[in-house]
């Protein structure tokens, strides 16, 4: 029972320690994909036999050699950074407002990191606020004393052709796969395929957006253990992969590496369904401490 | 087809080239995303000097990450070209010979092409480490301002695009995904 008792103290954690993780985490995610992401594409370049498709598979892997052995950014989109803050309960932040120092872990990434700085403060007015602040930021509460941190760089080519689409219950799964094959078809060459497709389904509008965002992060080889879903993420996978969009948008068998779907409940009147899109860039770094 | 080509590209080199062709370029070509083309296209509204000459000259959407000191440029990839649309057949009937970016053009773009014999070029989405391998020279010199999406003027060396749309309207993503 020590281990419960040990989360059920309360523990400070000063800000400063969030702010240089999230420095450090910015310029790793923005330098080298997950490991999973990285046997993806090379097991793609592997089966793809369309000449072009695979030659355009190839230089991507030759771009994230070059990315990590030269510490040049693996997209010059080094997107508007996505960090999702799950915090446990009886954790006590010190030294200042959290809010501000994961900003800060960001203005200090994006600076040192060399880093392109994306984010324009007023949507219309559109000024550059030079230091890729403020960030997007999800925070959720689980039990315990620790934080666990993910930071996700996302890229704006592949974000513009998400989707979202309010579907009736009896659109059913019919619908939904519709809906996810006609974001990825009008997406096309300008997501940077190959993609990672996040579909969220469920729960109202907001939340199912997000969880379209949050399946992006998942590990490609964890498979859900919803049977259901489970046999749907394989039924869109080979159907998007049957679209012949292929690396670049150039044509070829690889369209997508992984469709991952979260859920959610959700209304009685209801199915939301969000379609995020993720370039073959699809950065997340996750820390616990 | 695998062609080298040298910078400015005449007519005949643009005529000759076709949809599918893989090109390396080399010699000078400048850089502007969605904010310079929006001052660009205001400038030749209001009747004002550009900062650019548009004729014969190659366009790159690119805003590129910063230089690591000792580099010409950091990250240096395409952006999406479909943005720049609005702004294009603008550009198009001043002369503009090519682009290179990723992604669709519109009808509008791709008639504007053929009218005026130009060339869009698609360079790989996300291999921006690569791809500023190919960039020897790197220098602001317009629109400071915009920081990444000010204009810059570039030297490449085997710079490697594709032709996506070429003067006859052939378009690659169009084809391409027959090939499977």
């Amino acid at each position: 029972m020590t281990d419960t008792t040990e989360k059920d103290e309360v523990r400070q954690i000063s800000v400063l320690e969030i702010t240089s993780q999230i420095k450090e985490m910015c310029i790793e995610a923005n330098h080298f994909l997950s490991k999973d992401m990285e046997q993806a594409i090379r097991k793609a370049e592997e089966k793809e036999e369309s000449g072009l498709a695979k030659q355009i598979l190839e230089q991507l892997c030759e771009n994230m050699k070059i990315a990590g052995e030269e510490m040049i950014p693996i997209c010059q989109d080094t997107g508007m950074t996505v960090i999702f803050l799950e915090i446990g309960q009886n954790v006590h932040f010190i030294d200042g407002f959290l809010e501000d120092a994961v900003n800060e872990g960001v203005r200090q990434g994006y600076d040192e990191g060399f880093l392109r700085k994306s984010v324009v403060l007023h949507p219309l007015e559109r000024i550059n606020t030079n230091d890729n602040t403020p960030a997007i930021i999800h925070y959720s509460f689980v039990r315990g004393n620790q934080v666990r941190i993910t930071v996700a760089p996302k890229g704006f080519g592949s974000e513009n052709m998400s989707k979202i689409f309010m579907l009736k219950p009896s659109d059913g799964i019919e619908g939904v796969k519709q809906s996810v094959i006609s974001a990825v078809k009008d997406a096309g060459p300008n997501a940077c395929p190959p993609i990672v497709v996040g579909v969220g389904i469920g729960g109202t509008f907001e939340r199912c957006a997000f969880l379209s965002k949050k399946a992006l992060l998942r590990n490609l080889e964890n498979k859900t253990e919803d049977p259901l879903i489970k046999k749907l993420e394989t039924e869109l996978l080979d159907e998007i992969n049957q679209l012949g969009i292929g690396p670049g948008g150039l044509g070829g068998k690889t369209t997508a590496l992984a469709v991952n779907i979260e859920t959610s409940p959700t209304h009685i009147a209801g199915l939301p369904v969000a379609v995020n899109i993720c370039c073959h860039v699809n950065r997340h770094v996750t820390r616990v401490f | 087809m695998e062609k080298h080509l040298k910078l400015p590209l005449s007519k005949i080199d643009i005529t000759d080239l076709k949809a599918g062709d893989m090109v390396f370029l080399t010699g000078e070509i400048y850089t502007a995303r969605d904010a310079a083309h929006k001052r660009i296209f205001e400038a030749i509204q209001k009747n004002e000097a550009l900062p650019i000459r548009i004729e014969g000259t190659i366009l790159y959407y690119m805003g590129p990450s910063p230089a690591r000191p000792g580099r010409p440029i950091g990250s240096a990839g395409p952006t999406t070209a479909s943005r720049m649309d609005k702004y294009t057949p603008v550009l198009l009937e001043m002369g503009l010979s090519g682009m290179i970016g990723k992604g669709k053009r519109s009808q509008e773009v791709k008639l504007s092409i053929m009218k005026n014999e130009a060339i869009y070029f698609a360079a790989i989405g996300g291999a921006g480490a690569l791809l500023s391998k190919a960039i020897s020279n790197s220098e602001v010199i317009a629109y400071e301002d915009l920081g990444t999406e000010a204009i810059r003027k570039l030297w490449v060396e085997d710079f490697p695009v594709i032709v996506v749309i070429d003067t006859l309207g052939n378009d690659l993503y169009e084809i391409g995904h027959n090939v499977i």
